[in-house]
């Protein structure tokens, strides 16, 4: 994973969840960031989706449990 | 600019403070990128700037079946674009009948303004098509009469305005095309049930329908969804239609919450039509029905349909007067006229200047003024000098013109007043022309209904290049198939004893433009036909009696007194092969190729239609 994507996809959270990105990292999970409900979960897996023109499986849902993971998952659909 | 650059710009200016210079940047943005990602961006933007800006608030209830969370940081970005503040309350997954019932239910306690009630196919009528557990109009009464039910309690606890999704159709029927054979089938099912609802609206004061099937369609079934986030999560929208459901309600939001352009102000160069006209004169200017002049006659068209809201046209151009009106009044391609404006700024002014006069005379304010211009540098000044006006964000590609009026929220309008529509005479006359369609039984009789208008003129500078094209393209309705380049053309036309004439048609639904071309020459009491093609989109309707008719009649004026000329077979003109013979001519000779034809004018009658009214303009005498 690219230290670029990592900072795109935290950009990309930081809008979704209404925080400065410098609050985000890559083991930045929903247990640390207040607005990571479930419904932001589902809002930033599809403004990653728009953005990238990508889709997650249903199975890959379930791994994003952190940016860092998140990013990485990303990073394997764009190449 | 690209959506990054001007997020780190309007960044930049919301830390300085500059608020001003970050909320139009803010509308560009917007207007050019509106989508999920952005969303928040735009919403958190607006966040700071509330305090500064002057927006409206707007109460507006979800209802749905469905889940429809991340539309809501969407709609609220296009809110704030319109300068609608809206505070958004979603009800409980699948609660929407409890809500709607019940006086004391979440719904009435949020005091909504509007209520916007979002139901699918697959909740409402799940049975349907599962043939024939249960008859179709059996479903259909059962759901129209819920309906019927929600709408009355609504009515009965608020005053607020409810927007009403209709069921969407199948992308597949359960019963395959055999579905397609039934007289009562899944799709026409679905069709009855949102025709009642029209109807359930009709009877209620500010109901209104949001055609959801619609919606669907015209991103495509297939498209418009994404199974997996259906199963998964039950959100039945992609992530890249999510933008477009909130751009439809905002389509309903923006008048109910009184954000209504009452005048749009147009510029004329490359807006109206492509080029300057103080450069490129009458006939350099793209206009007409053809490409590249069509791009524009669709911008006028959805113009003309802004009109027939009751939305004043103005116009608002850097131009010399003379040169701007002698187009609005004299160009063959304009769609728009003199008349359809409710006030013309034609001048070297800024054009705020303008804006601010324009909504003086018009005794409106800023406010209800959307301003349309190719120009960017235009739009910014606008922008900066009245905040307040709806500048719309044109995109750089002329062709996306007409498909961004027609979907501006502003020019939406929920109801039309008696008032509203007869400020475009165009209901009546819409009227007339569908009792004609349907009421035309004899041939003649839908000549007579097309009322056909012909213009018979000989070719000048503003046709030259189209009466070329016509030589060059034409295959079906052309007697001798020659070929000539606008050169040749022009030439021709300054030959002595020759004629070169353009048909131009225009009927009751459409201007054709130029659609046929004759040339002649005289020589020794014959006055012979060269050329003689019309276009395929007007053949079958006898506007070519009425062109020969004319050539006919100028002859005999010239003293001619033999008609004569050739029909030459291709493989492709067939339809132009008995012209001659049924307009009374004899042939003359015949070879496998040709044949000869030819006529005594002092003999013929021939004549235009009745039913074709034809203006001849007879050219000047030749030096």
């Amino acid at each position: 994973m690219s230290a670029d994507l990592l900072s795109e996809v935290r950009g990309v959270a930081a809008d979704v969840f209404a925080v400065d990105a410098k609050t985000l990292h890559a083991a930045s999970s929903p247990e640390q960031v207040e607005a990571w409900d479930s419904v932001q979960h589902l809002n930033l897996v599809l403004a990653l989706e728009g953005k990238y023109g990508i889709q997650f499986e249903p199975e890959e849902m379930e791994r994003m449990k952190n940016l860092g993971a998140i990013a990485a998952l990303v990073g394997t659909k764009l190449t | 600019m690209d959506s990054s650059d001007l997020r780190h710009q309007i960044e930049e200016l919301l830390s300085a403070g500059e608020w001003r210079q970050a909320a139009w940047r803010l509308q560009i943005l917007w207007d050019k990128h509106a989508s999920a990602p952005l969303a928040g961006f735009v919403v958190s933007a607006y966040g700071r700037l509330r305090d500064q800006l002057k927006l409206t608030s707007h109460r507006c209830a979800l209802l749905r079946s469905f889940t429809l969370e991340p539309t809501v940081p969407i709609l609220k970005a296009c809110a704030f674009r319109w300068a609608i503040d809206l505070s958004i309350q979603v009800g409980e997954f699948n609660a929407y009948p409890q809500e709607l019932l019940d006086g004391a239910s979440n719904l009435y306690g949020f005091q909504p303004d509007t209520v916007i009630l979002a139901v699918q196919s697959r909740d409402i009528v799940p049975e349907l098509g599962l043939r024939p557990v249960i008859p179709n109009q059996e479903i259909v009464d059962r759901a129209t009469d819920q309906f019927a039910g929600w709408v009355r309690a609504f009515r009965g606890h608020t005053a607020a305005n409810l927007i009403i999704h209709t069921l969407e159709c199948p992308a597949v029927a359960a019963q395959g095309v055999y579905d397609s054979q039934l007289e009562d089938n899944q799709a026409g099912a679905i069709q009855q049930i949102n025709h009642n609802l029209r109807k359930l609206a009709a009877e209620h004061r500010g109901i209104y329908i949001l055609d959801y099937d619609a919606l669907v369609a015209r991103h495509g079934r297939e498209q418009w969804g994404d199974e997996r986030k259906w199963l998964t999560v039950r959100l039945p929208i992609s992530a890249a239609n999510l933008v477009h459901m909130a751009q439809e309600w905002m389509k309903f939001l923006a008048p109910l919450a009184g954000r209504e352009a009452k005048c749009v102000a147009v510029d004329l160069d490359n807006t109206l039509w492509g080029g300057v006209i103080g450069e490129d004169g009458m006939a350099g200017i793209q206009l007409g029905p053809e490409y590249p002049g069509a791009v524009y006659q669709g911008m006028q068209r959805a113009l003309l349909d802004l009109s027939r809201r009751g939305i004043l046209l103005a116009v608002s151009s850097k131009n010399n007067a003379q040169d701007a009106l002698e187009v609005l009044r004299d160009h063959p391609g304009m769609l728009l006229r003199p008349e359809h404006f409710a006030t013309l700024r034609i001048n070297w002014n800024d054009k705020a200047q303008n804006l601010r006069e324009i909504a003086d005379e018009l005794k409106i304010g800023v406010d209800a003024i959307a301003f349309l211009d190719d120009n960017p540098v235009e739009r910014q000044q606008v922008r900066e000098a009245l905040p307040e006006a709806m500048v719309i964000e044109l995109p750089a590609d002329p062709m996306q013109y007409e498909r961004v009026v027609r979907d501006c929220p502003v020019f939406e309008r929920l109801t039309l007043s008696e008032e509203d529509r007869q400020r475009g005479s165009y209901y009546a006359a819409e009227r007339q022309r569908v009792a004609l369609e349907q009421s035309a039984p004899s041939r003649e009789d839908f000549y007579r209904s097309l009322a056909q208008e012909a213009e018979i003129a000989p070719v000048n500078a503003l046709t030259l290049a189209r009466v070329a094209q016509l030589t060059q393209k034409t295959n079906q309705f052309n007697l001798t198939t020659k070929r000539y380049t606008e050169q040749q053309i022009a030439e021709l036309a300054k030959r002595p004893g020759w004629h070169v004439l353009s048909i131009q048609v225009r009927d009751r639904y459409a201007d054709n433009g130029l659609v046929g071309v004759a040339i002649v020459f005289d020589h020794g009491g014959t006055c012979e036909i060269d050329t003689f093609l019309l276009s395929c989109r007007v053949i079958g309707r006898t506007v070519e009696t009425a062109l020969l008719a004319s050539l006919a009649d100028e002859a005999r004026g010239r003293g001619v007194r033999r008609l004569e000329g050739w029909f030459v077979r291709t493989k492709k003109n067939a339809p132009a092969k008995d012209f001659y013979r049924t307009h009374a001519f004899q042939l003359l000779s015949e070879t496998p190729e040709a044949q000869r034809w030819g006529v005594d004018l002092a003999d013929t009658q021939l004549q235009a239609p009745e039913w074709v009214r034809v203006r001849l303009f007879v050219a000047a005498e030749k030096a």
